[in-house]
């Protein structure tokens, strides 16, 4: 029998809990091996019961390889060849980003084995940068859903509170982060999934700019939608995260050629003279009180600090859920056909043919939620109702989008809202779908107007947290990250512990 | 059904014609697009549709696509968008095609197929030309009670050239067709090979009473190899359904699938549900928006196309119509014939041997003619040879044959060989005393005036030269010698 591997050193471990730059330059300095931050992620992850029945924060790791990526960078450090933004630091990747030696599931029974022969262009970036892969995250199946208890390997659960879900769809990634597990993970959003579950378990979550990050990799579910974001600790590890995966990619099509700013240089840049729209679409009657009052505390905090608060409107958010649930499945019902049992994956043999095999693996292979969405999206894109659904959704999408457009030109550099409606709720307790659509209503527009948007933490209700939104115009991730550094700086000693005097 | 109620009838024909682009890669991956790869070893991530993958647009098939929309006087859109095509079948590993659907690459062409005896052009208009990609390919012979997929052809740019429904019989479709495969290959855009697959057609075909304007409903014919099937299965699809009008039945809007060997066309096998492929703007690919100056460009690098071409070589070899046509039939041999006119000088001669040798010589190899190893200026030196009466003409047949089969210069076979005109009067009065002492009783014929049997006589001098001897100093000598 395999003895158990030898745990990291105390100094590796406090290091986990430090600022990436910290690690970094550990790392760098040969303070510490990446081996033993490698060690130190995963003592974490069995301390907390990642990897078990309790958090179920993973659904592959792979302790052996980490440490063989660790050992290699070692040496490159050594030859001073490794001089990427994360040496060394352990990360954790979201399941339906295609990795090398890993399976990628999507936390679907379909792709149940399936290890992708390539690499995604983010995840390539990530190693690039000196970055080691720890395992992949948990997830609701195909990024559908908001809680993560929608995979089919069972939910994840919040390490702030094992009673309620992280959030999804990267519940995994959040709850890795949130753990302590990881300094920074990868997770995807196409109506919220990065920004909700970071709200829920306390963390920073970001949703680049629609083309600030390659889809190379990324397995779509709504393509127009979709993007790799990062969720982290702090702003500032976001920001270094953000940085190294961003940029153009000649392997996606939508990907932008914008040059990347040095997001971390935000830092110090200040709040003064910065408007802060309020939109008052996002502030309704019967919002959660506690909830509202954080979000008072934070605009409040903004005025402290030099930054004008104006109240705008963007008056056709109302019609981000609907349109959202028009576009995102049509896409969807066409992206998951590629999953038919012919080439790779689940495959269940019929008796009825080519026909009754497609029937008899979609079925077995996709659970409810997806198979709610496909039917949806097929229905949707369906000749005598295309125009009635999906051309109907798409102009009103053009709408949202303009509404965006409109209150950044009217001088307004950057929105704050709630990130959720409510705080993490209990695993099991939303059973409704629609109820559950709900979770993403302050953050689909974001997605279907295609702007940058991060969620930070920005206080507790009775001591769940409670995420703050800030949305940017088109590229204009640096004005972001300067409102959410100052924001955070404001909130320093009322953040979860362990966050305390950053 | 009668001879008189079929010319009642009036066949409306469409075609829609699926043509491979000559790229080097496929549509949307860096795949090879050769045919004839062993299965499955031309694909990627891309082209096997694996989670994660995602298309990027190959700049060369859109160049060849404009080409090819340009040479058939199509308006290119400045701005077309991409769609997917969805439905599932085993060999389309994304369970959608990336096709262009409202939003088409090119539109409103024609092609002159031909003219009334008034002189008034017929013309096919052509409803749009868009790009999209081949799917792979089932193979189900090769493993007892399964299908095997090969994928390599998954991907391929393809465009898809559909034309007005304006040609009113199996002949017109053929002449469509023709003409239409002439002009792509003229353009450089693809191989247009039917046997490789490069070229497919399927034809929509509708009859109605001959003097009415108003479309009948309308068969889709597929599963034809070649242009003479194309005309076949035409005529046997309209006599069909004039047979079922004319029994007062209707026509049935289907697939139908030409069957070659008994000559007939039988439905294929109905789907149950009706075609919903659920099109919509494909969100992995940013709408094609072209710089229209570029598109000029592309204009401008189309070579000649055929029409102009005989109109220009009638002028500029003095070469008659009829010649013209038959020469362009290939853009290949009609370049051969040029390459050889201009090096030789003397178009007429480059004529009479691209038309005769060449061309036989060119099928019995069945290579193309780009293959062929007598290159055009080589020809021009064996018919400078000629000229300059370096080898007799049945000589330079002879020179000719051995070029093709060893692919020498002219001038080292003729030297090889010893084909070289000999006018030696030595070595000419050898070969004519040996004549006469052979053949005493011509001879003697000969010398008692019977002057019609001085042909004879020097033929058997130039077939026992071997045709080096020069005719006209055998003629000369001839007399001189039979009186010695």
């Amino acid at each position: 029998m395999k003895s158990p591997p030898p745990r990291a050193p105390a100094s590796a471990a406090k290091l986990l809990s430090r600022p990436l730059t910290e690690c970094v330059a550990s790392v760098r300095e040969g303070a510490a091996l990446p081996s033993d931050l490698v060690s130190a992620a995963f003592d974490r992850a069995d301390d907390i019961g990642a990897g078990g029945e309790s958090l179920n924060v993973f659904l592959a790791t792979d302790r052996d390889r980490a440490t063989g990526h660790a050992q290699e960078l070692t040496a490159l450090i050594g030859r001073a060849e490794a001089p990427g933004n994360l040496a060394g630091v352990p990360v954790a990747v979201k399941d339906n980003i295609a990795t090398l030696n890993m399976p990628t599931t999507c936390g679907s029974r379909i792709l149940e084995g399936y290890v992708s022969p390539f690499e995604a262009t983010v995840v390539r970036r990530l190693r690039a940068n000196g970055a080691v892969i720890i395992g992949k995250t948990n997830m609701d199946e195909f990024a559908m859903g908001s809680s993560t208890e929608n995979s089919a390997y069972g939910p994840t659960r919040n390490p702030v509170d094992i009673r309620r879900v992280p959030g999804g769809s990267s519940g995994g990634s959040a709850a890795a982060v949130a753990g302590g597990i990881v300094r920074l993970a990868l997770g995807s959003e196409t109506g919220g999934s990065v920004r909700q579950p970071a709200s829920f378990c306390g963390i920073v979550g970001v949703k680049p700019t629609y083309g600030r990050v390659s889809r190379y990799g990324l397995v779509a579910f709504g393509s127009s939608l979709d993007q790799v974001g990062v969720l982290a600790r702090t702003v500032e590890d976001a920001a270094i995260g953000l940085e190294v995966i961003a940029g153009c990619d000649q392997f996606d099509s939508t990907s932008a050629d914008v040059p990347v700013p040095r997001y971390e240089l935000e830092k110090n840049a200040g709040l003064k003279g910065l408007v802060i729209g309020k939109p008052r679409e996002y502030f309704p009657e019967g919002l959660n009180p506690r909830i509202a009052q954080e979000c008072e505390r934070a605009l409040e905090a903004y005025r402290e600090l030099g930054a004008k608060v104006r109240e705008v409107s963007l008056p056709n958010t109302a019609y981000s859920i609907p349109v959202y649930y028009i576009v995102a499945p049509a896409e969807a019902s066409s992206n998951l056909a590629r999953f038919d049992g012919v080439r790779y994956g689940l495959r269940v043999p019929s008796e009825r043919g080519l026909t009754g095999m497609y029937e008899a693996t979609r079925a077995r292979g996709f659970g409810p939620e997806v198979t709610r969405r496909i039917l949806l999206g097929t229905y949707v894109l369906s000749a005598g109702y295309y125009d009635a659904y999906y051309k109907k959704a798409q102009s009103v999408r053009a709408l949202i989008a303009q509404d965006f457009r409109d209150v950044f030109a009217s001088g307004v550099d950057v929105l704050f809202t709630p990130t959720t409606p409510t705080p993490a709720f209990e695993l099991g307790a939303v059973k409704d779908p629609y109820e559950m659509y709900l979770s993403d209503i302050f953050t689909a527009s974001a997605n279907l107007a295609g702007v940058p948007a991060m969620s930070i933490p920005i206080g507790g209700a009775r001591g769940l947290p409670v995420g703050g939104q800030i949305i940017a115009p088109h590229f204009a991730e640096s004005v972001m990250f300067r409102a959410a550094f100052g924001l955070e700086r404001a909130l320093a000693g009322e953040l979860l512990p362990g966050e305390k005097s950053a | 059904m009668s001879a008189a109620a079929s010319a009642d009838y009036e066949m409306v024909v469409g075609l829609e014609v699926h043509v491979q682009l000559k790229t080097r890669t496929k549509a949307f991956c860096g795949c090879s697009a050769d045919f004839g790869a062993p299965p499955n070893t031309n694909v990627c991530p891309v082209c096997l549709a694996l989670p994660g993958a995602l298309p990027v647009l190959n700049q060369h098939a859109v160049e060849l696509a404009v080409g090819a929309a340009l040479a058939l006087d199509c308006k290119v859109n400045a701005t077309s968008v991409f769609a997917r095509k969805n439905y599932f079948y085993p060999d389309l590993p994304k369970g959608y095609q990336i096709s262009q659907y409202d939003r088409p690459l090119a539109e409103k062409g024609w092609l002159t197929i031909g003219e009334l005896d008034d002189g008034t052009p017929v013309r096919v208009g052509i409803t749009r030309v868009h790009m999209e990609e081949d799917a792979g390919k089932s193979v189900h012979d090769r493993y007892a009670g399964a299908t095997a997929i090969d994928l390599n052809r998954a991907g391929v740019p393809l465009i898809e050239i559909v034309s007005e429904p304006d040609m009113r019989s199996a002949a017109d479709a053929g002449a469509y067709l023709r003409l239409l495969k002439q002009i792509l290959s003229y353009s450089g855009v693809s191989d247009v090979s039917m046997e490789a697959g490069s070229l497919r057609v399927d034809a929509n075909v509708s009859a109605r009473i001959r003097g009415t304007t108003e479309l009948g409903t309308k068969t889709e014919v597929k599963n034809m190899n070649s242009f003479s099937a194309v005309e076949r299965a035409l005529d046997a699809e309209f006599a069909r359904q004039v047979a079922l009008l004319e029994s007062g039945g209707t026509v049935t809007q289907q697939t139908m699938l030409w069957d070659g060997a008994k000559g007939e066309t039988r439905p294929a096998r109905s789907k149950e549900e009706s075609h919903d492929y659920r099109y919509f703007p494909e969100p992995d690919l940013p709408p094609l928006v072209l710089d229209m100056e570029w598109v000029a460009r592309v204009g401008r690098a189309i070579p000649e196309l055929p029409d102009a071409r005989r109109k220009r070589m009638i002028e500029d070899y003095e070469i008659s119509a009829a010649d013209a046509e038959l020469l362009t039939a290939s853009a290949g041999m009609s370049e051969y014939f040029e390459a050889v006119a201009r090096a030789s000088l003397d178009p007429k001669a480059a004529l009479n041997w691209v038309m005769g040798e060449v061309s036989a010589a060119v099928n019995a190899a069945g290579v193309p003619i780009d293959e062929f190893p007598v290159r055009p200026a080589d020809l021009a030196e064996l018919l400078r040879m000629v000229r300059e009466e370096v080898v007799s003409h049945t000589a330079a047949k002879r020179v000719f044959a051995r070029m093709v089969e060893t692919g020498k210069p002219a001038a080292q076979v003729a030297a090889e060989e010893g084909l070289q005109k000999v006018g030696d009067d030595a070595a000419l009065v050898g070969w004519i005393d040996e004549v006469l002492l052979e053949n005493p009783a011509e001879a003697a014929r000969y010398r008692s005036g019977e002057t019609k049997l001085q042909g004879v006589l020097v033929g058997l001098v130039m077939k026992k030269s071997k045709g080096r001897a020069d005719p006209r100093k055998v003629n000369q000598l001839l007399p001189e010698r039979a009186r010695a």
